[in-house]
């Protein structure tokens, strides 16, 4: 979860004065804000469970790329303003009934950063969600545009639910909700934002699956050497 | 005749107010040059809040680590929210926030030179939060007493964010002055590039400042610009010994007399090649700016289109 946060939020960073209107700008940089704050929190939290004293920023910049368990959709690259778009709603869909269970996990620090993370997740999710109505349901142009943003993102988003041992353990000890529960509330949300924004789910029903086994696409090395890069040119120094 | 008289006499009661201390406000009136003046020098300041945003955005990226990378998020997003409130006080002047971007793009509006310089290292972010801000805030506290009342407003607002930036700015380069050889080496660096531009941020000497006597007259500016360059360099040149980095300028020397740093003769001619166009990133700065704009056309549109379409479908319930 935390490198989901992470790679996302080191994603719209990117976007950092270069947005379509000003107040865009503002609106992507603040999410990318809100889920670098996730992640600090996630990562700090596992630094204390792993107990080998790596802290946030260990965890964050210095692992190897086969490490980031981050779903493939977040590391694709920003394209359009629309592609940023879609990405972000596919995930805050996601996130949205996450957090919102995990409110009520038995791990009461996991409860709490969900608890937090939720107000700011539902307003990423409307954010993103209306977004993609008005980009749908726009001109002939932007219609286009989004549709096609859909049609090669929509491959990643089972990535999403990938599950594993550790997920399933999760789930046994009520740490986690059900993945399964998370992606029928996915899919109900989905399928109703994209009916509204007139878009058309894809034909071709082939996943890409990879990302929560650390098996990633070829854009995280150049995301990791970018995020990296300071950590790894001056080691061991304090910024 | 008696036009040229009635005008006369606004001009009269206009400067009067100003005198006297009194806002103006939007609907009051003013002289023409007045409000060419604002809108010049607001925009101007608008567009370099936006374009500022760049050379910072530059190492979001590759901030070293997370605290460091939120601090700065926010910070370049701050900066576009005090061109969003500049563009608007422009507006009350009658300014289309559309067309005033438009002139930067097209080279007619001018933004603040320091940022048509590169940002090459980490350290440079410290630099540009100490310095560039620094200087910022010696011009704008003034501003929070400027005779138009949206401007004023605004720069109080702005004022007190620019204080978190250079504070944060001044965290970074401190901490780096005091860190490893290649820390250290890093933050001198940034010091000898940037303090000499940020000496040219106030502008040219007062000799040589053709609007400054009419703008103190209308209470727009309040200081002239080498007595503001002369605070700076006093309020900083002390900061600098303290996390032991060198400014970069054989001829400062503390006067005892006067009680103020004196310091070396500034490049003018660097300082209006820059203006002109010439720094290192004059084109790169307002090319991104207005890939910006061009790439978000359509994303405008759409934002539009759609806002009329349901607007029609509301309309169509209602009858």
């Amino acid at each position: 979860m935390a490198d989901d946060s992470l790679i996302l939020g080191h994603r719209l960073s990117e976007w950092c004065g270069h947005g379509p209107i000003l107040e865009e700008d503002i609106a992507l940089t603040n999410i990318s804000l809100d889920l670098i704050g996730q992640a600090t929190n996630l990562f700090q939290y596992a630094g204390k469970i792993e107990g080998k004293g790596r802290d946030e920023d260990q965890l964050a910049f210095l692992r190897y790329e086969k490490e980031y368990k981050n779903s493939l959709l977040v590391e694709q690259p920003n394209g359009d303003f629309g592609m940023t778009i879609m990405r972000q709603f596919l995930f805050d869909a996601y996130r949205l009934p996450l957090f919102e269970a995990l409110t009520k996990s038995s791990d009461a620090q996991i409860a709490a950063i969900a608890e937090k993370s939720l107000k700011e997740t539902k307003y990423h999710y409307r954010h993103s969600a209306e977004w993609v109505i008005r980009l749908g349901d726009g001109t002939e142009e932007s219609h286009q545009r989004i549709q096609k943003s859909l049609d090669l993102l929509w491959r990643y988003s089972s990535d999403l639910f990938t599950s594993d041992d550790i997920q399933t353990e999760a789930e046994q000890n009520g740490i986690s909700p059900s993945i399964e529960e998370i992606k029928g509330l996915w899919s109900k949300n989905v399928y109703s934002v994209l009916e509204q924004a007139t878009l058309v789910i894809p034909d071709n029903k082939w996943e890409q699956n990879g990302g929560r086994a650390g098996k990633h696409s070829e854009h995280l090395g150049y995301l990791l050497a970018e995020l990296q890069y300071m950590q790894r040119a001056y080691p061991n120094m304090e910024w | 005749m008696e036009k040229a008289q009635d005008i006369l006499e606004l001009e009269r009661r206009f400067q009067e107010k100003i005198d006297n201390d009194i806002r103006i406000e939007p609907n009051d009136w003013m002289p023409d040059a007045y409000r060419k003046t604002l809108i010049r020098q607001i925009s101007q300041h608008a567009h370099s809040e936006i374009v500022g945003m760049l050379p910072e955005g530059n190492w979001i990226t590759r901030a070293p680590n997370l605290r460091r990378k939120a601090v700065l998020l926010a910070k370049v997003q701050d900066e576009a929210g005090h061109g969003l409130y500049l563009y608007s006080a422009c507006e009350t002047l009658g300014a289309d926030r559309e067309e005033t971007i438009d002139d930067l793009h097209s080279g007619k509006a001018k933004y603040s030179s320091i940022f048509n310089y590169p940002t090459l290292s980490w350290a440079d972010m410290g630099a540009i939060g100490w310095l560039v801000d620094g200087a910022a805030i010696m011009n704008q506290v003034p501003l929070c007493r400027c005779s138009y009342g949206p401007y004023a407003r605004a720069m109080v607002r702005v004022c007190k964010e620019e204080s978190f930036h250079q504070r944060q700015g001044f965290e970074i380069i401190s901490k780096l002055a005091q860190g490893s050889p290649e820390q250290k080496e890093m933050a001198q660096d940034a010091l000898n590039r940037f303090w000499w531009p940020s000496l040219m941020m106030f502008g040219p000497s007062d000799d040589d400042s053709p609007n400054s006597a009419q703008s103190m007259k209308w209470k727009i500016k309040r200081n002239s610009n080498d007595e503001l360059r002369q605070l700076f360099v006093d309020v900083t040149v002390p900061q600098a010994e303290m996390i032991g980095l060198k400014i970069p300028d054989n001829d400062l020397k503390w006067n005892e007399a006067t009680q103020h740093y004196e310091f070396g003769e500034i490049d003018w001619t660097e300082f209006w090649e820059v203006v002109k166009g010439n720094g290192p990133c004059n084109y790169e700065r307002v090319e991104t700016r207005r890939k910006a704009k061009e790439n978000g056309e359509w994303v405008r549109a759409a934002a539009v289109a759609y806002a009329e379409k349901k607007k029609n479908k509301e309309l169509a319930v209602e009858a």
